[in-house]
């Protein structure tokens, strides 16, 4: 590995580059699926390759290969280069990456259990008796259970003198049951929705998780969806799990902070952002309740490393504080444009992508509240609990979001269950309408796995710290 | 220069003889491998200049076996001697690991029809012609006192799919696609096009509609939320007609009974007319699917009436039938996928689509959108780059984007007229539409 990487910055600077770097990356997931009492699914799949990024004549080019010979990194340094050179024809200011970059050292996820060590039969296991207890329930149609577990074993080098390795485990898994009727489709699912709850660490994640044991209650809980009311229309109180506070985190917080959007670098994609750099230091975002950071050495966080794939290390820095916007996630390229440093948050989904500007763990401070608290304190409210659709608009202000589950709110007491819950805003009243969040003890980390962005289309693993939140005067029920 | 960025795909012949020896070399009952190379640049610009620039040369190699009864996928990204065995030997593996399970059959060797995908000069398209052609958009927005941002890439690919009860399919594609959005101060415009041949891409007529959206989608007022009529551009039916696919046109989803088509019955208006046509080479054609099975053409709805639904091997054998050629990669559990969608265009000049409508909303795209209730068909979004108010049968302000909140059935119910022309709309990870502009009597805007 090391040879190749010395290799491809070797020839890229005789080919003229005036900085390079090199990723490679050797990618292992297993997944299995388990539906309807069978086994449905085991794939186990490998890819490894490297990618060369150079900077020519202030310009970016990049070209990536999975043959990792020699002779193929020759090539692929004079197609990076070549593609560099194409850029600088149409480039705008020449890329300013600041001040280098020469970390060096070795990171590795801590884990109890690798669980690629963990027999098949165990896992499968598992996941049966999880289905088996959803199907005890009279009424569920489909039942699904899934794990997924990676290992990534990459090394960044750089021109500058970085060189780092790194091995990064995730570990995941969930369950989900669906019940019909002729008009309705309702699912439940445990810990999270999209297929599974995800974090970095070993085995020990997904035990920890006790799916056997939530089986029978998401199973209840879709049935009874199928004849429960209609969330009613109206403005009133919200209360949202921390599941769903992590999903509002991340589509309203974490997007619109990644500094590329703001200067336009996916407006033909994933869109720009509201959090245009004059708000810095003036726009009050959220209430004083409301204080989130970026955090990429929380435990067990899907954006937990050692260093990004910059070679900049892991770190902790503040978006929001106690309301006040105050930060953005940023990479090397765009902190120089605000004269700041990079606060490590570029990671690519694989060799054959660039880095791009990614959440890493993008958390909302616990508060000093309850769950319990914030619906005896509600008079007229619902509580909504895991997410089930989502969307914002491209500059991250106008979102809708509809849970699985719901309850209505009455008089300081949880009251009936609701189907088809929704709530709508504008994210800074939203989060200015943000009156308690819970303490410490409900507080957890959310990892979500199939964050969307870049193109060629990229997937990044990103995770919340979050806890239940409390928001006033909300738009509930879209659907009637 | 150019012969080292011409695509680098390995032989067919090469292909072929990897793919046997692999089939020869498994000692499990029945051996599927499926080799998909590929060879694609992309080259990306933001305020009128190349701000990401890459490329990138890979390989799947993906192996499913059955052994006794139980079943084992495995994939690795390279395509040699060792790659081949060590893929192998992880696919038995897992398949040993299993108790006996529910089988995915395999199918027989049947003839596909060959169809016509490749253009050599995409395949060899270069980073200068790339930056060249983007360099004519963001020049022409520069002059119009604009920002051009956007993607244009360039690809190859060759897919092969065999098996040990004899299938061997081989298809090779190109794939040229261009996306912008132009700003102004207060306010955008967007354009796509997809084609095979990246020579039938024009950058000038590309450029022209986007600045010309932009221009005139420039300080746009609110306007208050509510029903509609509305005019929806190809690139807004193309997406309403992908989510469609992915929530009700496979006979998985109508057998799990959470699909909204209800076969035989009227569930949309009469002038709605859709169908799979994976040989249709004016969408993006692929002879067979990710199973090795022949593409069928599926009426989904005709006159507005639900005709038929999408099979795999495993929906068809569970029902007795054929497979009709929209198998997804083992290993599936999310069913049978059209992915290549044809809407029945109509009479009417698009431009003409306004005509009678008093009061209603021009859209030019939907962004973010996802399913509320898919048995309802109802989805949510945003409408981005061009939305216009409607007044007495002229396109007369632009107007701030609105969040929708609709059934699609519903609205479909509602087509008062379709355009005459269609765009070939390609889709963002698989597949393409091929649609026309349609007038609708209602949509409903949330927010």
């Amino acid at each position: 590995m090391k040879d190749l990487a010395e290799a491809a910055l070797n020839a890229a600077q005789v080919k003229g580059a005036g900085y390079a770097d090199v990723r490679l990356d050797e990618h292992v997931q297993q997944d299995i699926i388990v539906k309807n009492g069978q086994l449905a699914a085991v794939s186990d799949d490998a890819s490894e390759g490297f990618g060369v990024r150079v900077l020519v004549d202030g310009a970016w080019g990049f070209a990536g290969s999975a043959r990792l010979d020699k002779h193929e990194v020759e090539e692929v340094v004079d197609r990076a280069i070549r593609i560099a050179r194409a850029s600088a024809r149409v480039r705008s200011a020449p890329v300013d990456l600041g001040p280098p970059v020469t970390s060096r050292g070795r990171y590795r996820t801590p884990l109890e259990r690798d669980p690629f060590s963990v027999p098949l039969a165990e896992k499968v296991d598992l996941l049966l008796r999880a289905d088996a207890a959803m199907g005890a329930v009279k009424g569920v149609s489909i039942r699904e259970g899934s794990m997924e577990f990676l290992r990534q074993r990459k090394v960044f080098a750089s021109t500058e003198g970085a060189f780092i390795e790194q091995e990064l485990y995730e570990a995941g898994a969930g369950i989900e049951a669906t019940a019909t009727s002729p008009d309705e489709v309702q699912n439940r699912s445990y810990p999270n929705s999209f297929g599974r709850h995800q974090g970095s660490g070993g085995y020990e994640y997904v035990t920890a998780m006790q799916l056997d044991r939530h089986g029978q209650r998401i199973g209840e809980e879709a049935v009874a969806l199928l004849t429960a009311p209609q969330c009613p229309s109206g403005v009133k109180t919200l209360i949202l799990d921390a599941s769903q506070t992590a999903l509002q985190i991340h589509e309203s917080c974490g997007h619109p902070t990644e500094l590329d959007r703001v200067f336009g670098m996916e407006a033909a994609y994933a869109g720009t952002s509201f959090m245009t750099p004059e708000k810095l230091n003036h726009l009050q975002y959220g209430s004083p309740q409301v204080t989130i950071t970026a955090d990429a050495l929380t435990p067990t966080g899907l954006g937990t490393f050692g260093w990004d794939d910059e070679g900049v290390p892991a770190q902790q820095s503040f978006l929001i504080k106690e309301g006040l916007f105050v930060g953005y996630l940023t990479s090397r390229e765009t902190a120089s444009v605000l004269g700041q440093q990079s606060n490590g948050t570029m990671r690519a989904d694989g060799w054959n992508r660039i880095p791009l500007i990614r959440m890493t763990n993008v958390n909302l401070q616990p508060g000093d509240s309850s769950l319990e608290q914030m619906i005896a304190e509600t008079k007229d409210g619902v509580y909504m609990e895991t997410n089930r659709s989502w969307s914002i608009d491209d500059k991250r202000l106008n979102f809708q979001f509809g849970t699985q589950l719901a309850y209505e709110i009455v008089d300081g007491k949880r009251g009936r269950l609701l189907r088809n819950a929704t709530y709508a805003g504008i994210t800074p009243e939203f989060w200015n309408s943000c009156d308690a969040v819970a303490g410490r003890s409900e507080w957890k980390v959310w990892g979500l796995a199939n964050c969307g962005k870049g193109q060629p289309p990229q997937t990044a693993h990103v995770a919340h710290g979050a806890a239940p939140a409390r928001f006033q005067h909300v738009k509930v029920g879209i659907l009637k | 220069m150019k012969s080292m960025e011409a695509s680098r795909l390995t032989e067919e012949g090469e292909v072929k003889r990897f793919v046997d020896k692999l089939l020869q070399a498994s000692p499990a009952a029945q051996t599927e491998v499926m080799v998909t190379e590929w060879d694609s640049a992309l080259t990306r610009f933001a305020n009128n200049g190349i701000h990401q620039n890459v490329a990138e040369r890979d390989v799947s190699v993906r192996v499913r076996v059955v052994k006794d009864g139980k079943t084992g996928v495995a994939s690795i990204n390279q395509m040699n001697e060792s790659a081949a065995a060590d893929v192998l030997k992880r696919a038995i593996a897992i398949a040993d690991l299993q108790s006996k399970g529910e089988v995915v059959p395999m199918p027989g060797p049947a003839k596909s029809r060959p169809v016509e995908a490749w253009s050599d000069t995409t395949a060899a398209a270069t980073p200068e012609e790339r930056a060249d052609f983007v360099e004519a958009i963001c020049a022409k927005a520069k002059r119009a006192g604009l920002k051009a941002f956007g993607a244009f890439s360039t690809g190859a690919e060759q897919f092969a799919i065999a098996n040990s009860l004899g299938v061997y399919h081989h298809h090779r594609s190109t794939e040229a696609t261009i996306n912008s959005v132009v700003m102004g101060e207060a306010g955008s415009g967007y354009a796509d096009r997809g084609a095979i041949n990246v020579q039938d891409l024009d950058k000038d007529e590309i450029a022209d509609e986007v600045i010309d959206k932009a221009q005139r989608n420039q300080n746009a007022q609110p306007i208050d939320p509510g029903v509609y009529e509305v005019v929806l551009e190809e690139y807004a039916v193309a997406e309403m007609l992908e989510f469609m696919s992915f929530t009700g046109f496979s006979a998985l989803a109508v057998e799990e009974d959470r699909s909204f088509m209800r076969l035989g019955e009227r569930i949309t208006g009469e002038g709605v007319t859709i169908w799979d046509d994976g040989l249709d080479a004016s969408g993006l054609p692929a002879p067979f699917d990710f199973e090795g099975v022949p593409k069928q053409r599926v009426d989904l709805i005709k006159k507005g009436v639900a005709t038929g639904v999408v099979y795999d091997m495993m929906t068809a054998s569970q029902e007795g039938r054929h497979s009709t050629g929209h198998g997804l990669p083992a290993p599936n559990t999310e069913g049978p996928f059209a992915v290549n969608l044809f809407m029945q265009p109509g009479s009417v000049a698009k431009p003409d689509l306004v005509s009678g409508i008093k009061r209603g909303i021009w859209v030019t795209r939907f962004w973010y959108v996802r399913i509320v209730h898919p048995k309802l068909s109802i989805i949510t979004g945003m409408t981005r780059d061009g939305t216009f108010l409607i007044e007495n049968g002229r396109v007369t302000r632009p107007v701030k984007d609105l969040r929708f909140t609709q059934s699609m059935l519903e609205a479909l119910g509602g087509t008062l007229a379709a355009g005459k022309t269609t765009k070939l709309q390609i889709g963002e990870f698989i597949g393409a539409s091929r649609v026309p502009a349609l007038h609708l009597k209602a949509f409903t805007f949330t927010s």
